[in-house]
């Protein structure tokens, strides 16, 4: 879009309040990574010691979701440049021009403002000022600032994405514990490799936009270094919640089953380096990589549901 | 500005998705009203009128 095109579009929608439609302003909220956040901050929230009301704790999960939505419309924001030259994100709200920069920027900060605020009101004032910390950990630190400028950008900017059960955990206790920084820490080395494989996969979409990313700075050699290095850190930390008593022996099978192949995977990346067959492993690896998070938050839950009801 | 002097004529597309951004900011506003009264019931509990005069 052109710098006039652009001045007219938005003092057009000065007058007309935008052309973008409610399901764009949702868009600009990223519901699939929200939809990942609900569910992490909810076993987070779950696992925690103690009860909280159940009205309570539902509005501690709506405001981490809307916090969560803030960050994805203040990151898209910020973003529009290298959304727009990559095929991935060519068609989110502001580079196809639905929703101007400002509106979105507008839109991110009333939700940020608006989720903690409530967060911190309806629940509790720890849980509220650690959400804020995670917006502009999210907005700031990794959107602004590591995202363009270091090839490590989502190993540090990973960590905001690890947050959410932390903050539910801390809705319920008004604190945070060792227990809940093992959840952090599953999601924290879980990111390096998930993205990773990604990048590896999509590396030209990357380079075209001048985003850092591993593969395109240190190259798919040294990319797949660390892949299995954190893989290797993750499967253990994985079985960490039965290792420290807080799941049970389904949970500490299945985990370290499931960090097994992980590992195995992680190792298939490594090994194969050129071609088609490269490829395939780092889509099976990435593919794997969403299945093996969920897997091990639905367990956590599931036991805990289950010893809820027979105790 | 000129323009506005003569009136913005809205499209009929325009007309819909205001009307739609409208109405999800007053199920928003509303949505917190009934939020606020739920938790503050919630907070207070049952015994709120039970306390010594």
């Amino acid at each position: 879009m052109s710098l006039a095109e652009r001045h007219d579009m938005m003092e057009n929608a000065a007058w007309t309040g935008g052309d973008g439609s409610v399901g764009d302003y949702i868009a600009l909220m990223k519901p699939r990574v929200m939809s990942l956040v609900i569910f992490t901050a909810f076993v987070g929230l779950m696992l925690a010691p103690g009860s909280v009301h159940p009205v309570i704790g539902a509005v501690a999960i709506l405001c981490i979701a809307i916090g969560a939505g803030a960050s994805g419309a203040l990151n898209m924001w910020y973003d529009a440049d290298i959304d727009e030259v990559m095929s991935r994100t060519r068609k989110r709200p502001i580079p196809s021009g639905k929703i101007t920069p400002e509106e979105a920027l507008a839109f991110g900060m009333t939700l940020s403002i608006g989720s903690v605020v409530t967060l911190g009101l309806l629940v509790n004032w720890f849980a509220g000022a650690f959400l804020a910390f995670t917006i502009f950990f999210y907005a700031v630190i990794y959107t602004m600032w590591l995202k363009r400028s270091t090839p490590q950008n989502i190993v540090i900017g990973g960590a905001a994405g690890a947050f959410p059960p932390m903050i539910g955990w801390a809705s319920v206790t008004g604190t945070v514990s060792l227990e809940s920084f093992v959840l952090f820490l599953i999601i924290f080395m879980w990111t390096p490799p998930h993205f990773w494989a990604l990048a590896l996969f999509k590396k030209g979409d990357y380079e075209t936009a001048g985003v850092p990313m591993l593969p395109n700075v240190a190259g798919e050699m040294n990319t797949r270094h660390q892949i299995l290095a954190y893989s290797i850190i993750l499967a253990p930390v994985g079985v960490a919640p039965y290792i420290m008593g807080y799941a049970g022996l389904a949970y500490g099978i299945a985990s370290a089953l499931l960090g097994l192949v992980f590992l195995v995977l992680a190792l298939d990346v490594w090994r194969k380096r050129e071609g088609t067959p490269a490829q395939k492993a780092c889509l099976k690896l990435f593919k794997f990589s969403i299945f093996y998070l969920f897997a091990l938050f639905a367990l956590l839950l599931g036991e805990n549901l289950v010893t809820g009801v027979m105790a | 500005m000129a323009e506005n002097e003569q009136g913005i004529k809205l499209t009929a597309e325009q007309e819909k998705k205001r009307r739609s951004r409208s109405l999800a900011i007053a199920g928003v506003l509303i949505g917190l009203v009934v939020l606020f009264y739920i938790v503050t019931i919630v907070k207070l509990g049952p015994d709120i009128m039970n306390r010594p005069l």
